[in-house]
């Protein structure tokens, strides 16, 4: 899990992996991380024929269906910039993953090699690479944090938002009853075990609210739409939102109106 | 050893009736919060014996790199270990099948013309069924373990690898024993409970002609059994009766006894949170000539039942590295919320995921690795550091496709296929890897949004429908850019 990260001058421009969930279920969260971005001066390059990290697949036991996604996103990053990516779960993938999953084709893994050493989780990468010092804009919020199991465990990421968080000076952060554990969303779990993912689902929705939070923050699209639509579902009204789209609406932005 | 292809017959649950016993139990909030509890008890007294971080990754690396160092010489040690023992005297025996286990033991009993056996505390008797074995030929096998001597009155099976009766209430084992002790009335008292059970098992020592104990770890260099328990009754098993059978699966041999001390250190810490176990017996051959006390005779049987089918393959070797401690059961959500019992394997939580495909097949198991959310926190408290997370994606593989070329057939392989979930698949890979097409898709999606099934199979029974937005991030980015 350790990590060298790179020293020397701020990257000029990064590649955006906006994730299959983020670029159809919440854009949202994918404009404010980009946003975000850009205020710090860097150029985001979107490469226009990114698709899906290959997870749900590859996680399923399908190994030639995620190759097949996976080999696309491969080509899609020529330079060698870092590569972004707004979701713990998919950068794992691309870390962790790409490279075992090719590894039995030298030009591939050397592919996948180059992409894995440069792919960074959006928290990380604020905490790390460009080592942010946002202040936070507007009154003290009080917010709860989920983490997913993979930011966590995979790429070793959840401290950063905590971080993040704690320099803005203006967000209270609640601590929840088992706060590592699972949200119950696993990809295709949630659909093949649906009463023990939503037993999870629920008992995570309830430890967020029962903080007092006003709302609860995650970096992670899956977990994002597994614990909100729990809640919606609920027709309750504390509710989650992407840690991106808090950053970008609750932090000071220089030259501009907050 | 070959495959296991066993004549044994495999009890098992299939995989509607996990789910059906998987929602009766969420539904459940007493279970839900008795499971809940004890699982953050003992997440909590393992926590404090690990206060540094990094001396535990070193103390896991150390354990991590001993297992699969023995692993690496297993047959080699095996051999050196059945030498050694035979040296001090003790007789070794080999089974590949739970059959062959149990006629071996009952050939034994059989032998001594046994009427009780009592034992300790294992899990590859269990595994084996041995209990059903010899009841079956009129021997009682009782069980001495206070967790197993409760669960083995109720007519239950252990619900968790180190703590058997973890799923019983205090009132549930005083009205259990009120019931089946002869001459006990009911109390909650724990003390007096275990006073209880102290008392019956206290005569059975006595008049037992056997003792059956399990082993956690067997030293090939020095042709010696280790046996970790805290109550005693191992202790007991292993040296009142004439006759003592010690059963083990083949994983469970060290080279040597310098070994033991990191494994047991970790082992300890990892299962009950306890630095040390109040006993360790450390058994080196039955009683000598002079000696007072201990067996006069003594045995080990030595299990396959489908470990060397895990041997077989580099990456599926690393189930083998476990040494029992149950800490991945205990930090499991899906454990902690399910219990034992539902998953209907004699290993439950994730260890039971990857270990009992190979025992059983993937025909009686193949759901099992799916009921997981992968989110890791077995790996990242595995005292030897099993990758389990990878294990259970590679078991899904195999669970759903036939064999790669060149490799054996695994026991059970591609029972989990369903033309569904092949066809869904492919479905995605042929969508995700044209970029135009799911350009097109999204669009559509979006512009469609109003379509989108409200019923959404498992997922819409708690949860509002996965919507597209208006507007995919791409439109969003395409519209930006013209302004």
């Amino acid at each position: 899990m350790q990590r060298d990260y790179p020293g020397g001058p701020r990257p000029t421009d990064v590649y955006f992996f906006a994730t299959c969930l983020v670029d159809l279920f919440c854009p949202e969260a994918g404009m404010d991380a980009i946003q975000l971005l850009e205020r710090e001066g860097i150029r985001v390059h979107f490469p226009e024929n990114q698709t899906c990290c290959g997870q749900p697949a590859y996680t399923s036991g399908y190994a030639d269906e995620a190759r097949a996604v996976a080999k696309v996103q491969l080509d899609l990053f020529p330079n060698d910039w870092p590569v972004i990516v707004p979701s713990g779960s998919c950068g794992g993938m691309i870390r962790h993953h790409y490279p075992k999953l090719f590894a039995e084709d030298a030009a591939l893994k050397a592919k996948a090699d180059s992409l894995s050493e440069r792919v960074f989780e959006l928290t990380e990468f604020f905490v790390k690479v460009l080592k942010v010092n946002w202040k936070g804009s507007g009154a003290t919020k009080k917010v709860a944090l989920h983490t997913s199991c993979s930011a966590r465990r995979e790429m070793g990421t959840h401290l950063h938002a905590r971080q993040l968080l704690a320099e803005l000076g203006n967000v209270e952060l609640l601590n929840h009853s088992h706060e590592s554990e699972c949200c119950g969303f696993g990809g295709t779990f949630a659909v093949r075990q649906p009463d023990i993912s939503a037993a999870m689902a629920g008992d995570k929705a309830d430890a967020l609210k029962e903080t007092g939070a006003e709302q609860f923050l995650s970096a992670d699209g899956g977990c994002l739409m597994n614990i909100d639509g729990t809640l919606e579902k609920r027709r309750d009204s504390f509710r989650g939102q992407h840690l991106a789209s808090f950053l970008w609406h609750n932090t000071e932005r220089k030259g501009e109106k907050a | 050893m070959s495959t296991p292809q066993t004549t044994h017959h495999i009890q098992f649950v299939s995989g509607n009736e996990f789910k059906r016993r998987a929602a009766g139990i969420v539904a459940d909030p007493f279970l839900k919060k008795s499971f809940r509890g004890a699982m953050d008890f003992l997440m909590m007294k393992r926590a404090a014996q690990f206060p540094d971080p990094e001396l535990l990754e070193r103390q896991r690396d150390l354990a991590e790199h001993i297992r699969r160092y023995s692993l690496s010489k297993l047959p080699e040690l095996l051999e050196q270990l059945e030498t050694n023992l035979k040296k001090n005297g003790v007789q070794v025996h080999w089974a590949e099948t739970p059959d062959e286990a149990n006629a071996i033991i009952l050939d034994i009993c059989r032998r001594h013309d046994t009427k009780l056996m009592v034992k300790g505390k294992s899990m590859v008797s269990e595994e084996v069924e041995l209990n059903h074995a010899m009841d079956a030929a009129g021997i009682e096998a009782l069980e001495s373990d206070m967790g197993e001597y409760i669960v083995q009155l109720a007519g239950e099976k252990p619900s968790h690898i180190i703590m058997p009766a973890i799923h019983k209430t205090k009132q549930q084992i005083a009205e259990l024993f009120a019931a089946k002790v002869p001459g006990v009335s009911y109390t909650e008292d724990v003390d007096a409970l275990i006073q209880i059970g102290r008392d019956v098992l206290r005569k059975k020592f006595m008049e037992a002609e056997v003792g059956l104990s399990g082993v956690n770890f067997a030293v090939a260099e020095t042709g010696t059994i280790c046996l970790v328990e805290n109550e005693g009754n191992g202790r007991m098993c292993t040296t009142v009766p004439d006759v003592h059978i010690a059963i083990t699966g083949i994983e469970k041999v060290v080279e040597k006894l310098e070994h033991v001390v990191p494994l047991y250190g970790l082992l300890t810490r990892s299962a009950t949170g306890q630095a040390i176990t109040t006993y360790f017996n450390v058994i080196t051959g039955p009683r000598k000539s002079g000696e007072k006390d201990g067996p006069k005779e003594m045995h080990l049987v030595l299990v396959d039942n489908g470990r060397t089918q895990a041997f077989a393959d580099e990456q599926l070797r690393q189930t083998l590295q476990c040494i029992r401690c149950g800490a991945c059961m205990n930090h499991c959500p899906v454990y902690t919320r399910i219990g034992g019992h539902a998953y209907g394997t004699t290993y439950p939580g994730p260890i039971g995921k990857i270990v009992s495909p190979h025992m059983m097949g993937l025909g009686a198991t193949h759901v099992l690795p799916g009921a997981s959310t992968l989110c890791g926190a077995c790996g990242e408290v595995c005292p030897v550091k099993i990758p389990i997370p990878d294990l259970l994606i590679r078991l899904r593989e195999e669970a759903t496709h036939e064999a790669k070329p060149g490799h054996a057939p695994l026991f059970g392989q591609g029972a989990g296929k369903t033309a569904f979930a092949s066809f869904a698949f492919k479905g995605f890979a042929f969508l995700y890897s044209r970029p135009a097409l799911y350009r097109l898709f999204t669009w559509a999606a979006t512009r469609f949004r109003a379509l989108t099934p409200g019923n959404q199979a498992g997922w819409t029974k708690t949860r509002t429908p996965l919507t597209p937005a208006k507007k995919s991030l791409r439109d969003l980015l395409a519209e930006r850019n013209k302004h």
